[in-house]
């Protein structure tokens, strides 16, 4: 560090984030619930990050609980198993648990009510090679449960890939009002650990770091006990400041290094996986159970009792607002957590495996309010965890400027809402953030598109032009033919031959 | 509950928020203000209320003229408090016994020219309280350096309310009877006439402002404790206080040491003219200083030392507000030049090597 990063260290310490009110009890505290199973469930293709999975079942078909349902397809996928035992209705469309309320394809299945498992082998999942444990993971369909989604296979292979030492576990959970994750980690650290020790052969890594926000000393404590006997399993209290649980916050918390801006975690050693990943894991390794169900949190000032509700992929958020019950009309429904989660277009959409959370939010708590005029106040540039000038950026975007945007960061922004969270002026910086990076890729798809389309101008003008020289060339070619079979007939009706001609 | 629309349009996260907004933020400066002002009020009489609020009350009209002109509801930008602290500032930096007018064109000007010309909050460059103060200053100097000695509230000879009201808009009846240098306009009127400061009875400096001045000057104390107030409450940084103070204080420090017949003491620098209004109210104006930590120290070292540089060796006694508005414009580039570091990159934006 030279002496003007010291110098700046001094001014600017390293204040990132924000400190939300965290508001996850006493939803945290209360024991798990199971919801009650759902008549039918609208099991999505498309719950993780890359191409939608393909449907191998048939209307009409009977299935068992964790029956492979639709497998993945292409190489970024997940497969898709029934959540419950029974029949396969139809092969239709569902709400997506997104903002824009558009339909996404789903399968329908209608529980028989006996919940009943496929056939499940039970091995030693330790005596596995890595590639089988990866494999099995595929299989199971299990993805990042930390929100991302992407498919937990994948990121193992990339262990054995690129050299991997370190296995980072996230049970941060910074967002406030979700306790999913410490929930699993007080009742389930045995399993949870467990998970990391099969991703640790998995990935070929040496140690295990889990870092845990301090605001969860039950599940630090949990999960401490639980990992006592393997010493390659550290289990870290990390202060509670949100956006810990940013993977690549988490990390730098945990090791000191940063990751580039170009790069990920691999490249420096390092693999982040969720606990709930890690869970996952375990279930499906040890006993063949893909991932088809979730704790959910359900929270909000609206919930009557906010809590941790086991339910059934495919429920919808209807059946689980109901179960938890409600108080009041909420002002805003929300998938995921306050800070980075989605509202919902209405509650009859389903519970996916991504779904950490369904929030029943009141309108104090909502906190929408027209937004103002900017006061360049900079508390976003000090709430930036990322070190971006956001107040610069959404005036970029505003004017329409958005090259200049980008110039300034855009594509850094992790869209954690820590900016619009302080903002006194209440602008939506997000907003703004995504809508430009939602332009930005719709241009660079135009670019591809008008790319494409030149390119293929330019072969056919080409094959133009090379098809009239061919037949300026066969013109002329069948030119010279007549004229010497003319010159050949001319030559015969003098009654010479041509060779007498020639040597004459 | 069924299948029911609960919003209009899609909104992006977060779905929470700190609380707070612009008006809390304006309450709480102007309640940072609000010992500063009262002691000035007890010190100067009816004359400096009856200024005061007819300053405030013009650059609240001139906001709302401004957003009828534009056919904008003028009542939200009149309740974030915006205006009526520009209004409240530019009195603070007024001589407290000033004519009525000059208060009511220079809050006008603060709004409509400095402020709303700009684009409204947020837009403008310049802090249009400054603005304000260096039109008057420039256009009207007698007027703007009419400083009054002490008189307070119930003492013999205290203009009572309407006597009060009479003054600013009538004038002074018996001037010469009441007016008093201010300290740097004494220093500097005596050193131009080649008279050095060791030889000259310079008024005595003064805490608790028993000394001619505007009310923000003359209640130094009230007015740092106010900032050191709004410091404890996040509303502002140190950066730009302590930088702007060192910046005044350390060139008087060095400069009094070599040759003090020549110049003036550092703490007479720090308690005297706008300095800790400055330091704490002005500069510290978010929409007309930089963004990050590092540009603020630069942009508070900036305002001292150019006051220090205007007062010494200018053609005016004061010299905050010129340093203030100098440094509000290069605001801009000190914004461009420097900006915090990015995750996963350098200083200069390159991703960091593996």
């Amino acid at each position: 560090m030279g002496l003007m990063e010291k110098f700046l260290a001094l001014i600017e310490p390293a204040h990132w984030g924000v400190h939300p009110d965290d508001r996850k009890r006493p939803a945290a505290d209360a024991p798990v619930r199971a919801l009650p199973l759902p008549e039918r469930l609208y099991v999505p293709l498309q719950q993780h990050i890359g191409a939608a999975a393909r449907p191998i079942v048939l209307a009409g078909q009977k299935v068992k609980k964790g029956q492979l349902i639709a497998e993945a397809q292409g190489a970024t996928s997940a497969a898709i198993h029934a959540p419950t035992s029974g029949i396969v209705t139809a092969i239709g469309e569902v709400t997506a648990p997104h903002p824009s309320g558009l339909p996404v394809a789903a399968i329908v299945v209608e529980a028989d009510g006996e919940d009943a498992w496929i056939e499940t082998e039970s091995v030693d999942p330790f005596a596995l090679p890595p590639q089988e444990i990866a494999r099995r993971v595929a299989a199971a369909g299990v993805v990042g449960l930390g929100g991302a989604t992407f498919p937990s296979a994948l990121k193992l292979g990339l262990g054995l890939k690129a050299k991997i030492h370190t296995l980072i576990v996230n049970g941060g959970e910074c967002e406030p009002y979700l306790s999913c994750d410490d929930r699993l980690m007080r009742d389930r650290a045995p399993e949870i650990v467990d998970g990391i020790r099969l991703m640790l052969v998995a990935t070929g890594a040496q140690k295990a770091l889990v870092g845990i926000e301090d605001n969860k000393p039950e599940a630090i404590a949990a999960m401490a006990a639980a990992a006592r006997p393997f010493r390659e399993i550290e289990v870290r209290p990390v202060p509670a400041r949100y956006p810990m649980g940013s993977e690549k916050h988490l990390f730098s918390e945990l090791t000191g290094m940063e990751v580039p801006a170009d790069g990920r975690t691999t490249d420096l050693g390092a693999l982040v996986h969720n606990v709930g990943t890690a869970f996952a894991v375990h279930e499906a390794l040890r006993h063949g159970r893909p991932l088809v169900e979730r704790l959910v949190t359900v929270n909000g000032g609206a919930v009557a009792f906010p809590g941790n509700i086991r339910v059934p992929v495919g429920a919808l958020v209807e059946e689980v607002l109901a179960f938890a019950g409600l108080k009041e009309e909420p002002a805003r429904l929300v998938m995921g957590g306050p800070m980075m989660g989605s509202l919902l277009p209405h509650a009859r959409v389903p519970v996916v495996k991504g779904t950490s959370g369904v929030l029943a939010l009141t309108a104090n708590e909502a906190a929408a309010h027209a937004p103002g005029p900017c006061i360049r106040c900079s508390s976003c540039v000090r709430a930036c965890p990322v070190g971006l000038l956001p107040l610069e950026m959404s005036a970029r975007i505003a004017a329409g400027a958005l090259s200049a945007a980008v110039d300034l960061g855009l594509k850094d922004c992790i869209a954690c809402g820590c900016c619009a969270y302080v903002c006194p002026s209440r602008i939506p910086l997000v907003q703004y953030f995504n809508h430009a990076k939602g332009e930005l890729a719709a241009q660079s798809r135009a670019q591809l598109r008008n790319e494409a389309a030149k390119r293929l101008a330019a072969a056919r003008a080409e094959r133009l032009e090379r098809e009239a020289k061919e037949k300026a060339e066969a013109a002329l070619r069948r030119k010279a033919e007549r004229m010497a079979q003319k010159a050949a007939e001319a030559a015969a009706a003098a009654g010479k031959t041509p060779e007498s001609e020639a040597t004459a | 509950m069924s299948a029911q629309i609960l919003t209009a349009a899609p909104l992006a996260s977060p779905h929470a928020h700190a609380g707070g907004g612009v008006s809390l933020v304006m309450a709480k400066v102007m309640l940072a203000l609000a010992p500063a002002t009262l002691y000035g009020f007890w010190l100067y009489g009816w004359p400096a209320v009856h200024l005061w609020w007819i300053t405030v009350l013009a650059a609240l009209f001139g906001e709302a003229f401004c957003l009828r002109l534009m056919r904008r509801p003028a009542l939200p930008a009149l309740k974030d408090g915006s205006a009526a602290l520009t209004g409240w500032l530019l009195a603070l930096s007024l001589p407290p016994w000033a004519p009525a007018w000059l208060g009511a064109l220079g809050g006008l000007f603060a709004t409509v020219v400095a402020k709303q010309m700009f684009g409204g909050l947020g837009q403008n460059l310049f802090n249009p309280a400054m603005v304000a103060r260096v039109a008057l200053l420039i256009s009207f100097p007698v007027a703007m350096t009419q400083w009054v000695a002490p008189l307070p509230l119930g003492s013999t000879g205290a203009p009572d309310f309407v006597q009060g009201l009479r003054i600013v808009l009538n004038g002074i009846p018996n001037l010469d009877a009441v007016a008093s240098a201010s300290l740097l306009g004494f220093a500097k009127t005596e050193l131009s006439r080649g008279i050095d400061l060791l030889h000259t009875t310079v008024p005595a400096l003064s805490f608790v402002g028993e000394r001619a001045g505007s009310l923000g000057e003359t209640s130094a104390l009230l007015i740092a404790a106010g900032g050191l107030a709004l410091v404890w409450l996040r509303v502002i940084s140190w950066h730009i206080p302590v930088a702007m103070l060192a910046g005044l204080a350390i060139p008087a420090l060095v400069a009094h040491a070599a040759d003090p017949a020549r110049y003036l003491a550092a703490p007479t620098h720090l308690l005297s003219g706008a300095a800790m209004l400055g330091a704490f109210f002005i500069a510290t104006d978010y929409v007309t200083s930089p963004n990050t930590r590092l540009g603020q120290l630069i942009f508070g070292a900036g305002c001292g030392f150019l006051t220090w540089v205007i007062r010494t060796y200018g053609g005016y006694p004061e010299g905050v507000a010129f340093a203030v508005l100098l440094m509000n414009a290069a605001t801009p580039a000190i914004d461009r030049l420097v900006r915090p570091r990015i995750y996963g990159r350098d200083r200069r934006g390159k991703p960091l090597e593996t």
